[in-house]
């Protein structure tokens, strides 16, 4: 039965989505039907983890076709992991917008959010569970058609440009992910990943570095690499704030698993990558320094989602096993700290109406002191201070380019500290003004009306910011499953032999 | 897996026509962009299964069948191109009522912070949306 | 017998030419001004309307084996109804289809998911197919797959996306455009 475990997470949020649909004209069912079937992916996924954790990895083949034929859903340590965090984020940003009623920017609360929501939630899961690369594709275009309606629902005459921006680069990055599979097939003759690393092996070595790129200029694209960033600061903060955290948290950050999984199980690179490393050392560094340059927190916020993910190249660069554990942990960190964040500024800007630090009335830690305690720990957190979830990741990254034996190891390193230096000063620039500050009131947004924050909203803050914290107080048992998790992943051949051999 | 030539040279027409068309300003010189680099995708997908036959699998022949996998591809493909490229439309279609005109303008926000005053204390000069590029 | 005898409620205030129709062939073709109707279209549209449908029922019941599917026949029977659309206007949509479009989809989404997940309540993996050969009382054998149950999942998910691109496209954004 472990097969229907690895069933679920994609295929109960869309059967929920098709009841979300016929009865989208009861408010209130809708509500139940998503908060269960997201609850049951959650439950799904922790006991996933727990068998993958145990047993090893998980395959289940659909409709019974051996591999490499048919399509296959594989969860190991890693997927089980992203899994996991994927279904608690999912889960809370709906209450969140539950408590919200997606009424940001004016817009009134429809019907769609919910069916939508739910069809973004299985591309998310089934992009982490697919054993190959067509699969991969599909999952990724159910996630970002999903993400393109949340993104242009109802939206205004200033923002219908950006919607449109975000629209056309994922198209872009989804068309050459066709020509990366067309030419991958023409090469092998197979999509199947574990499959593909055999084939690919006899093929040259000048063609396999050109595919390699090909898809980390794809992924690129989609994880908001530098320089292939550009359209993410300017998308993501016109969506409402849910929305803007859920792309934030989990949209990005499938891109960075697809790079892991992909990279290291078809293209197999054995030592480190430096056009990885120099492409995570651009990105953290001008994230970093793009945040420090904005005056709309959202923006100042997406850049830094920007910088993160060159941590997270830079642990995958390396190569290594301490490199891996690092990014496996970073991301877990990043989408729950990163949402987090997303949500606490949105309850910011509904409670002042202003998402501009200029127009920021300021003092808002008299009025909202657990808005302000959240901010600070998330902030904290982000920048990587100890004692928290940040600093855990961040070391083990450290140690890991500290052990690499290369300039470049070092030097990123190096970077990395500072671009976290350089998080704290943005952060803390949003921190100072607008829950210190002292009145620089101007006209608030006309559309950003401030409306009443819901305790289900803090508490959905809350959630979020103290799953950082708990990750730190669970370091121990985290470590050591990111270190199985990586360990696993760098070994291809257990995987291959995991997906290929075996009964049928 | 001999290669046919005039899907080369269709290959390489659709895609150098359409990014080139992505490149610029009018969105719905865009839009056709996409719409080319689409089908020269789907193509390349059926390009790749290699002529009918010949399955790309090796070692797999199958006599005078042509290997199924890159149509059930290039079938999802086109589903999705599809139903993005209406979604794309309708948009397209709003976003002229909105604004009026279909050209792709630099971010608000950017020209904002780019035009914004050392002083924080004076407020940013507001930038209408259909203000030129310089 | 289309124009036998002119129509008794209509009093010739209103402008026709000789090929507005005088019947009605479609649900709400009236609704729409006389100027713009054509007697041919929608006759033929009357006729061709529940051919088109029919051809959509035999690709969906062909598709395992033949040429056809759910996602053939979910496009084409959208077809029939762009067709209505093209020549009767949004409002013999709505009068044609009294469902929501969406509801549709959503049904097709659920058919589709529950048959995925249905084999796994049988030991089987997720998605497996079964088939069975039904002997009919006349003699003849029908090969039933449990596919068709997913392709009938798919053709209703199809039909109710176009049923509701046509709502959505052709009529919302006419209707959103006069509120502007």
């Amino acid at each position: 039965m472990t097969g229907l475990l690895v069933a679920i997470p994609p295929l109960l949020p869309l059967l929920a989505a098709g009841l979300a649909l016929l009865v989208s004209r009861i408010r209130h069912a809708q509500r139940v039907i998503s908060g269960v079937a997201l609850g049951a992916v959650l439950v799904d996924a922790a006991v996933l983890l727990a068998v993958v954790d145990s047993q090893g990895a998980v395959v289940l083949r659909l409709g019974g076709y051996q591999p490499p034929a048919g399509i296959t859903l594989v969860a190991d340590r890693l997927s089980a992991l992203m899994l996991l965090v994927s279904a608690v984020v999912t889960l809370v940003v709906m209450l969140y917008a539950l408590g919200q009623r997606v009424t940001d920017h004016g817009r009134t609360a429809t019907t769609s959010f919910h069916p939508v929501y739910l069809v973004l939630s299985a591309g998310v899961m089934l992009a982490y569970l697919t054993g190959d690369l067509f699969t991969l594709f599909v999952a990724f275009e159910l996630m970002l058609t999903a993400s393109y309606v949340l993104i242009t629902r109802d939206v205004t005459a200033d923002r219908v440009r950006a919607a449109m921006t975000y629209v056309i680069t994922g198209l872009t990055s989804t068309l050459l992910l066709i020509t990366l599979i067309a030419l991958v097939y023409a090469a092998t003759g197979t999509v199947n990943l574990a499959d593909l690393g055999e084939k690919l092996a006899g093929v040259d070595p000048e063609l396999r570095g050109a595919l390699s790129l090909l898809f980390l200029t794809v992924i690129g694209i989609k994880a908001a690499i530098v320089p292939l960033h550009f359209w993410l600061p300017d998308s993501y903060p016109i969506a409402p704030a849910p929305i803007t955290a859920v792309f934030a948290g989990l949209l990005t950050k499938v891109g960075v698993y697809a790079l892991i999984r992909v990279q290291t199980a078809v293209f197999a690179h054995q030592d480190v990558w430096h056009v990885l490393l120099v492409a995570a050392l651009i990105t953290m560094l001008l994230g970093a320094l793009g945040a420090v340059a904005q005056d709309d927190v959202n923006r100042m916020l997406s850049f830094l989602l920007v910088s993160h993910i060159g941590f997270m190249l830079f642990g995958l660069g390396l190569f290594s096993k301490a490199g891996l554990t690092g990014t496996i942990l970073y991301a877990l960190h990043h989408i729950t700290v990163q949402a987090g964040l997303f949500l606490v500024l949105g309850l910011v800007a509904r409670h002042t109406g202003a998402t501009s630090l200029r127009r920021m009335p300021g003092g808002m830690a008299r009025q909202r002191p657990w808005l302000a305690v959240l901010f600070a720990i998330g902030a904290v957190n982000l920048a990587g201070l100890p004692p928290l979830s940040g600093f855990l990741a961040k070391v083990t990254l450290l140690r890991g380019g500290a052990a690499s034996d290369t300039e470049m190891g070092v030097v990123l390193a190096g970077a990395a500290v500072v671009t976290s230096f350089v998080t704290l000063y943005a952060l803390a620039r949003v921190w100072v003004i607008a829950f210190w500050g002292t009145g620089r009131e101007g006209p608030p947004d006309a559309d950003r009306s401030g409306g009443e924050l819901s305790p289900v909203m803090t508490t959905a803050c809350a959630v979020l910011i103290g799953a950082g914290v708990a990750m730190a107080a669970f370091a121990a048992p985290l470590s050591a499953v990111a270190d199985r998790a990586a360990t696993h992943v760098l070994d291809v051949t257990s995987y291959r032999s995991a997906v290929l051999g075996g009964e049928p | 897996m001999p290669i046919n030539l005039t899907l080369v040279v269709a290959l390489a027409v659709l895609y150098g026509a359409g990014f080139y068309l992505l490149m610029q300003r009018s969105l719905m010189r865009v839009l056709l962009g996409i719409v080319l680099v689409g089908h020269g995708a789907n193509l390349f997908l059926q390009a790749a299964g290699g002529p009918a036959g010949e399955p790309a699998k090796a070692g797999k022949g199958l006599d005078a069948v042509s290997d199924p996998l890159p149509q059930a591809m290039a079938l999802t493909a086109i589903v999705i191109t599809f139903a993005v490229t209406a979604l794309l439309l309708a948009l397209a279609y709003r976003s002229s009522v909105l604004l009026n005109d279909d050209e792709v303008q630099d971010d608000v926000e950017d020209r904002r912070l780019r035009q914004a005053p050392e002083s924080e204390d004076e407020p940013a000069s507001v930038i209408s949306l259909r203000e030129g590029d310089q | 017998m289309a124009n036998s005898e002119p129509d008794a409620a209509d009093t010739g205030v209103r402008v026709e030419d000789r090929d507005t129709p005088r019947q009605p062939w479609l649900l709400a073709a009236e609704d729409q001004p006389p100027l713009r109707r054509a007697l041919v279209l929608e006759v033929t549209t009357r006729a061709v309307f529940p051919t088109v449908l029919l051809l959509s029922v035999h690709l969906l019941f062909a598709g395992h084996y033949h040429l056809g599917g759910g996602f053939a026949g979910g496009l084409v029977a959208g077809l029939a109804f762009v067709l209505r659309y093209a020549v009767a206007g949004s409002g013999e949509l709505s009068a044609a289809v009294r469902v929501r479009p969406l509801a549709l989809t959503g049904v097709g989404l659920g058919i589709v998911t529950v048959v995925a997940l249905l084999p796994a309540a049988f030991g089987a993996p997720v998605l497996a197919s079964g088939k069975a050969t039904l002997h009919t009382p006349w003699g003849s054998e029908v090969a039933l797959s449990s596919n068709l149950a997913l392709d009938i999942g798919v053709y209703l998910l199809i039909l109710g996306a176009v049923l509701d691109l046509l709502r959505t496209l052709g009529a919302g954004v006419r209707t959103w455009e006069e509120e502007e």
